[in-house]
């Protein structure tokens, strides 16, 4: 694969996507290489080697012109340190502090090496995805001294938020420094629901793991459960059937629908017009329940399954939601006409909570945050992997990157999604629903990725020769766009953090693992 | 013109939070049922506090959905609120995080007497998937006690309604409890 003038060897691992090994050196400069043409790093993460006769591994998912490129570096078994990136990418910063917490290898000249996962629940000296990690260790009783930056000067005083917050959302720590009611700096601690995800994963089957995949960020089950089972198939070369295939994208479109009319009630709602929230939770709400009557589950969870999926949808069932799709379409168009037309609405989202274009690129704004600041990538469009290579995807892009902003992505990408799912339905191919998975021999290794509603989601998977899982890393796009929550919410007021927290809707769980 | 607009709106969606005519007749008197016994036992004012204590965000979805027009649970008087200095009962979902095991302590700590605690999903009734590990606490049990536990992946709505009546009647069936 060639990026700029220069041949990196990389082999094609699937479609659109890459697969390499090189040393850390080539590895800063293949960073610098996919930067200079615009592309992003989407995800990074280590791994415990040693097992397997090596030391350890960094492993780094970039997002080219020519597809997703996962690169992988093998660290010599005393060395424990690898080149930073996050002074090419900065999005690597808090990725490359979690690989220390977890693994105890670092990036070498990193400004930032403060603790992200790490809390006080272990020890600084012991590494849970080390394979000799020992379980049995008792917690530590040490209090989480966390060194935020601090602002200084006359009048400027912090305001500390969290972990448990005033509703119903993820617990996660936010200092504010200000002055007055405007904000001039905002400081994210996460890592609270860390709850040892990727140590969970090892030793686990196969079926099991797709569980555990669907669980990293419940918002977002059908995504991570579609890219565990890709990543799987990969691993095996096992074939899935067509029709599974269209009925994964279906959940998939299902479940953005789901989360985008969820997000613009709450987004109504964080601007007094409950109004908004009502209709759209109404909305929402009927449209789970169609989810449960056709397929069983409101939130499809453990519909995808590896080598295909648990439930067909009938002929009647097909008439249903095609008719409920057309309902939703009318239903959301009034609505529209609303918030367009609602003073108050407008004039708290627009100018809101600005993410610029230029700062969102340098920064790595990914998935319906980063489209609305005109970073103009979506798999589903650019990279599309079956069924999406037959549905001609329209992006929807803004470039303001206010909360109005993201709000439009989501009204388009509503309508977008609800063509896809009468399309799916319409041409869904006949055929099985599984097919076994192909006999582990070796260990072996694949990588799964899925358009997720709020971003890509990126899962890697290795399965050792016994045929359980050795390592999984899931990847969420919020680990990407939380920071530039920090930087979206410069200058605006305390009182519009919530409107434009929500606009993001970032994942918790998701980063915590 | 968006009041004219929204006004219209209302009217024409009409009232929701009697069952849809396509929803499962079952449902719908178990959602009336709920009502009347909420009302009778609390008197039209169940404060609760929800924590995550370390959750993948599903149980989140269906509380969220609680607070929906389908069930109307603030016009049963049941209502989420800010503090758990005001709050009656607290609903934890998750296993829960070592991370978050303090802040869990504290929070049911400063919720007055008397006080009930509902688990819910299956991660708070068992641990889950999740367990216990060097980052995992597992069952909300262990780490405070419990006094309902609602169990699913995630747990409907109506179920959570259930356990919300079913923690709130306890004392009243069986005081010694």
């Amino acid at each position: 694969m060639k990026i700029g003038e220069h041949d990196w060897h990389l082999d094609p691992l699937g479609k659109h996507i890459w697969r390499g090994r090189m040393e850390t050196g080539q590895l800063l400069a293949l960073a610098r290489a996919v930067k200079e043409e615009g592309g992003q790093l989407v995800a990074l993460w280590g791994s415990d080697d040693r097992a397997l006769g090596g030391g350890f591994g960094i492993h780094v998912v970039l997002l080219t012109s020519s597809g997703l490129a996962w690169v992988s570096c093998a660290l010599a078994a005393d060395a424990l340190a690898y080149p930073d990136l996050a002074h090419i990418f900065p999005q690597a910063d808090r990725m490359q502090r979690a690989t220390f917490d977890l693994l105890g290898i670092h990036a070498s000249d990193a400004v930032d090496d403060r603790k992200w996962l790490r809390h006080g629940a272990w020890a600084a000296t012991a590494f849970p995805l080390r394979k000799d990690f020992d379980p049995g260790l008792p917690a530590t009783r040490d209090t989480d001294a966390y060194p935020f930056i601090r602002v200084e000067g006359e009048g400027v005083h912090e305001i500390a938020v969290g972990p448990i917050h005033a509703g119903t959302i993820e617990p996660g720590h936010f200092r504010f420094s200000v002055i007055g009611e405007r904000i001039l700096r905002l400081e994210e601690r996460m890592g609270y629901t860390h709850k040892g995800t990727e140590k969970r994963f090892e030793g686990m089957d196969i079926d099991t793991g797709a569980k555990l995949a669907g669980r990293v960020s419940g918002d977002t089950h059908s995504a991570y459960a579609w890219a565990y089972c890709m990543a799987v198939e990969m691993a095996t070369a096992s074939t899935v059937p067509d029709r599974a295939v269209w009925l994964r994208a279906l959940f998939l479109e299902i479940e953005r629908i789901a989360n985008h009319l969820g997000d613009l009630g709450y987004l109504g709602n964080d601007v007094a017009l409950s109004f908004g929230f009502m209709q759209f939770w109404r909305l929402k709400e009927d449209w789970l329940r169609l989810s449960a009557k056709l397929f069983g589950h409101r939130y499809l969870y453990d519909r995808i399954v590896p080598g295909g999926v648990a439930v067909d949808i009938t002929d009647s069932g097909r008439a249903e939601l095609a008719a409920e799709a057309d309902r939703i379409e009318a239903e959301v168009r009034s609505l529209k006409t609303i918030y367009d037309e609602h003073a108050t609405l407008q004039d708290r989202f627009s100018n809101t909570g600005i993410v610029k274009p230029e700062l969102a690129a340098r920064l790595g704004l990914t998935g319906l945050a980063g489209r609305a600041s005109a970073q103009a990538w979506d798999a589903r469009a650019q990279f599309p992997l079956a069924p999406y290579d037959q549905l001609d995807v329209s992006m929807a892009t803004q470039r303001s990157g206010d909360v109005l902003a993201r709000a439009e992505v989501r009204f388009a990408e509503i309508h977008e999604s609800l063509r896809l799912v009468r399309a799916l339905l319409e041409c869904l191919p006949a055929g099985d629903l599984h097919a076994p998975l192909a006999a582990i021999q070796n260990v072996c290794e694949g990588i799964g990725w899925v358009e997720s509603w709020r971003g890509e989601v990126v899962v890697a998977v290795r399965i050792g020769a016994d045929g359980r899982l050795d390592r999984v890393h899931p990847h969420d796009p919020s680990w990407q766009n939380w920071p530039l929550v920090e930087v979206g919410v410069l200058g605006n007021i305390v009182p519009d953090f919530p409107l434009i927290n929500k606009s993001f809707n970032l994942s918790y769980s998701g980063p915590d693992l | 013109m968006a009041t004219h607009l929204i006004l219209q709106k209302i009217f024409k969606t009409g009232i929701v939070s009697e069952p849809a005519p396509q929803a499962d007749p079952a449902l719908r008197t178990h959602e009336q049922a709920l009502h009347a016994d909420i009302l009778k036992v609390f008197g039209q004012s169940v404060a609760i506090r929800h924590l995550d204590a370390g959750s993948c965000n599903g149980c989140e979805l269906e509380i969220h959905a609680l607070n929906g027009p389908h069930y109307n649970i603030e016009g049963m008087g049941v209502k989420f609120v800010a503090s758990p200095r005001h709050a009656d009962v607290l609903l934890v979902t998750g296993p829960v995080s070592r991370n978050l095991e303090t802040a869990l302590k504290r929070t049911h700590d400063a919720i007055p007497e008397p006080k009930w605690v509902i688990a819910v999903g299956d991660c708070g009734c068992s641990g889950g998937l999740f367990g216990e590990s060097y980052a995992s606490c597992g069952r909300v049990s262990n780490v405070i006690p419990v006094d309902v536990e609602v169990p699913g992946c995630p747990p409907t709505p109506i179920a959570l309604l259930q356990g919300i009546l079913a923690a709130v009647s306890q004392d009243r069936e069986n005081p010694g409890a």
